[in-house]
């Protein structure tokens, strides 16, 4: 590890709505691998995407080379020899490797107006022998795997002479070999004395790849440790905290036994393996995990958005065919989808065309006539039941805020008689007032007997609410807690839990999941 | 090379879905076309007819290159038809009224082109107005653009004829390549019209695959945001893109005013359509990011060829109309099957 490259002190960022970055800072030496973990929302991209030359920073100092710089753009960032990799590959799939590579700074011929394709194929080439990547660059983006693309972006961001190296999750879609590769790779720019920024969620593999640690939490920075001395233990610990719900866990009376959903051995591609739970009457059952875990697919195909590989589903002990939504709607499921202005909410429409539009048979009469009364009638009817805020039912759903369109659609899913409530995100957007209301609304709802499955991202809201949590990591399901053995740090612990590692070691890599 | 086959990892397409194989799937198309009227109509396959359905190639074809080039980029080019026709009114305007020289003439229509391109981009790119609409406006304007100028002669809308200016129609009508051909094909006159859609179309081959503006239009159609974050100049390019479109519809003005011997301002709705189908029978993806000129020229002629040949067997217009929309249909309805399994 050499010298000071690069420090960001003051880190200031707001979004409307949301303090990403509160006084957030970092640093980096040179030859150093950096890691940046916190949980979903801790800000690290932001932070990054500042030095990028992505977002525009509120306040706050850079400082590189011991030069106060400004970073407007992502031009700039190149210009210092900044590059960021991100989690979504960037590349162009029509285009070769090299016109990829050199993409904005295309050298010409035939006073420059013509592209010299054999001078990039060239300086390609030379690139991808001193990282020893056997790829030819004449070869079309969309042809690689992902992997492969990686390797390219890499390539691209040390064609700028890159001096920082920003990688954001690099590793979520890699197998292990190609883990190797990449980190092989990263050896090798280190050497070099590059300053690598390895923003990642796989706890085991920083110990692996770093040479620092920093931790981030809502938008602040936490602390930064040295990567050799630190346990994954108390990384964990740092990056969970305290949280700001300091309120005890609610955890919602006992349900019956009676099982209302099980699904066995579902499989689909990667994105879902072997995934199989029950869930009872009245019950809260939470799903935890990272982003990108597979929760939302599993929901998807449980609710027929989506086709699956393999897999069975059972309602009531019966064994159910779900290939589209409909089926889902009429075995009484009801998603509600983390993206509500997408999925779940016809959003130029008003409040009560809404709430009907999943049950329109219901207000159909004879010759395909809607009957509106019927229709206002059960929108007034949910609209004081679940208390939402609206000057009237003719109100257009765009103009709500985000905790009433989530009410708008949760009584869209109660008019069809759903009787399974799939939540995906359900305060995603949602201020914190509104929060506490729809987690009252969640309760009143498994208090009537409904049979509820929470998608969260935020663990105090998973523990809080669920009476089992069923974690996920990378499309499996790595453990299965009950409320009162559930802790945010057992539950990161499964949620960052490689294949691997439970497949090397043969044991499960913590005590909770012995239990 | 040892390369090779290491990132060739992903599953190999099979034939049907690459665009090369579109290409030559509608390369194929044409010539199982020109057989099948040819067995149909003793008409058909004859010289003159042939020479025929060239000519109306030439105009569609030249369209068709600019609108390459949009879609290529993911945008869509509606104004094309009436750009043309407007091109072809500033030409008549400044040769007949203006008594200007042919080639300057000329020079005003393809300027007029490229100036409403210019807009178009502006407009798309600037204004941030989708492609669709912008063009939608646009085309609405050329229209009446060329109708209020039509009117300057004679206070009434009316035709601008070259009669004064024999030259003008022999631009795309005589034949320069007939002392060449002659000897080969006895009273096969091959048209100069043809010749300029060949030239226009090695040049846009060339912009497309040599050149800078070919290569982000390539870039932004296959990922504008990463184009933007590798620090191209999307916005800027992305007008030139729309500005060289609006030339070539310029050109084609230029083209249907000599082949016609007048500016005929009532014309050119519908344009953009045969334009459009013509780029995606060749296999351009209207999602961005592929598409060839060959394609487009190979499409522009299955199209005309279509066209000529049910005109032939005495189908009626209104039919050739319904024949031509279906066959844009089942041309995207491969794209989207080609996509799909990708």
């Amino acid at each position: 590890m050499g010298e000071v490259l690069l420090s960001m002190e003051g880190i200031d960022k707001s979004f409307p709505g949301v303090h990403a970055l509160d006084r957030a800072q970092f640093e980096l030496r040179t030859g150093e691998v950096h890691a940046l973990v916190g949980e979903n929302g801790a800000g690290k991209s932001t932070l990054m995407k500042i030095l990028a030359g992505i977002y525009a920073k509120d306040a706050g100092v850079i400082l590189y080379r011991g030069q106060d710089v400004d970073i407007p753009n992502p031009r700039t960032a190149q210009h210092l020899g900044i590059s960021m990799i991100h989690q979504e590959l960037n590349l162009m799939n029509h285009l070769t490797l090299a016109q990829n590579v050199f993409v904005g700074r295309e050298p010409r011929r035939g006073f420059g107006l013509m592209l010299d394709e054999s001078k990039i194929n060239a300086q390609t080439q030379g690139l991808f022998d001193s990282m020893r990547l056997r790829l030819d660059p004449r070869t079309k983006a969309a042809d690689l795997t992902v992997a492969k693309q990686q390797m390219v972006e890499i390539a691209k961001a040390l064609s700028f002479n890159s001096q920082v190296l920003i990688m954001d999750e690099p590793t979520a879609a890699l197998t292990d070999a190609e883990i190797e590769e990449l980190f092989r790779i990263i050896h090798q720019l280190r050497e070099k004395g590059v300053g690598i920024v390895y923003i990642s969620h796989r706890l085991e593999e920083l110990k692996r790849i770093s040479d620092r640690i920093t931790v981030m939490r809502d938008g602040r920075y936490v602390d930064t440790v040295d990567a050799a001395t630190v346990t994954i233990d108390r990384i964990i610990s740092m990056m969970v905290g305290r949280t700001i719900y300091e309120s005890a866990p609610e955890v919602p009376e006992q349900p019956s036994q009676e099982v209302v959903l099980e699904v066995r051995h579902l499989n689909r591609g990667a994105a879902i393996k072997d995934v199989s739970f029950k869930l009872n009457r009245g019950e809260i059952l939470g799903f935890a995990g990272l982003m990108g875990a597979g929760r939302t697919e599993v929901a998807r195909a449980v609710f027929g958005a989506d086709a699956v590989d393999s897999g069975e589903i059972f309602i009531k002990g019966q064994q159910v065919a779900i290939s589209s939504p409909r089926d889902a709607v009429e075995h009484g499921i009801g998603y509600l989808s983390e993206d509500r202005k997408r999925y779940g909410l016809a959003v130029g429409l008003d409040v009560e065309s809404n709430i009907a539009l999943a049950s329109f048979t219901q207000f159909t009469e004879m010759l395909g006539m809607v009957n509106s009364d019927k229709i206002r009638a059960t929108a007034d009817h949910y609209v004081s039941a679940l208390a939402i805020k609206t000057p009237s039912i003719q109100q257009r759903v765009r103009n709500l805020s985000g905790g009433n369109q989530q009410k708008v659609v949760i009584g869209k899913w109660l008019t069809a008689d759903t009787e399974i409530l799939i939540f995906d995100e359900p305060t995603r957007g949602i201020d914190v007032g509104a929060k506490s209301e729809i987690y009252r609304l969640l309760n009143d709802l498994a208090g009537q007997g409904k049979s509820i499955i929470m998608i969260s991202s935020e663990l105090p809201e998973i523990l809080r609410m669920s009476h089992r949590i069923v974690v996920m990591c990378e499309g499996r399901i790595t453990g299965e807690l009950t409320a009162s053995e559930a802790t945010q740090e057992g539950i990161m612990r499964l949620a960052t839990q490689r294949s691997v590692i439970v497949a090397n070691n043969g044991s499960p890599a913590n005590p909770i999941e012995a239990k | 090379m040892m390369a090779t086959a290491e990132t060739t990892l992903k599953p190999k397409q099979s034939i049907l879905q690459s665009s090369a194989a579109q290409k030559l799937l509608a390369f194929a198309a044409l010539i199982v076309i020109f057989i099948v009227f040819s067995l149909l109509s003793p008409f058909f396959a004859t010289p003159e007819n042939i020479v025929g359905i060239l000519l109306a190639t030439a105009v569609n074809g030249v369209l068709a290159l600019g609108v390459t080039f949009i879609i290529i980029t993911a945008g869509i080019d509606l104004s094309v038809g009436t750009v043309m026709t407007l091109s072809a009114v500033m030409t008549g305007l400044a040769v007949t009224i203006a008594g200007l020289p042919v080639p300057v003439g000329i020079v005003v229509g393809i300027l007029t082109g490229a100036t409403i391109g210019l807009f178009n981009g502006i407009v798309i790119s600037r204004m941030r107005i989708p492609p669709f609409i912008a063009t939608l406006g646009t085309m609405m304007i050329a229209r009446g653009l060329a109708l209020v100028l039509a009117t300057i002669e004679t206070g009434t809308i009316k035709p601008i004829y070259f009669n004064d200016t024999p030259i003008f129609r022999q631009i795309t009508m005589s034949s320069i390549l007939a002392p060449l051909l002659d000897p080969i094909i006895p009273g096969f006159n091959f048209p100069n019209a043809v010749l300029i859609l060949f030239i226009a179309a090695l040049i846009a081959a060339f912009i497309l695959a040599k050149t800078v503006l070919g290569r982000y239009a390539i870039a932004m159609g296959s990922n504008e945001e990463a184009t933007r974050l590798s620090g191209v100049n999307v916005a800027n390019w992305k007008t030139a893109v729309y500005a060289l479109g609006g030339t070539f519809s310029g050109l084609a003005g230029v083209m249907i005013a000599s082949r016609l011997n007048s500016a005929q301002p009532a014309l050119g709705v519908g344009y953009e359509l045969e334009a459009i189908a013509a780029v995606v029978i060749g296999g351009t993806s209207l999602s961005g990011g592929e598409g060839t000129i060959l394609g487009t020229i190979i499409g522009a002629f299955i199209i005309s060829t279509l066209t000529n040949g049910l005109r032939i067997m005495n189908v009626p217009q209104e039919w050739q109309f319904v024949v031509t929309g279906l066959i844009v249909i089942l041309a995207v309805y491969l794209d989207i099957l080609r996509r799909r399994r990708l």
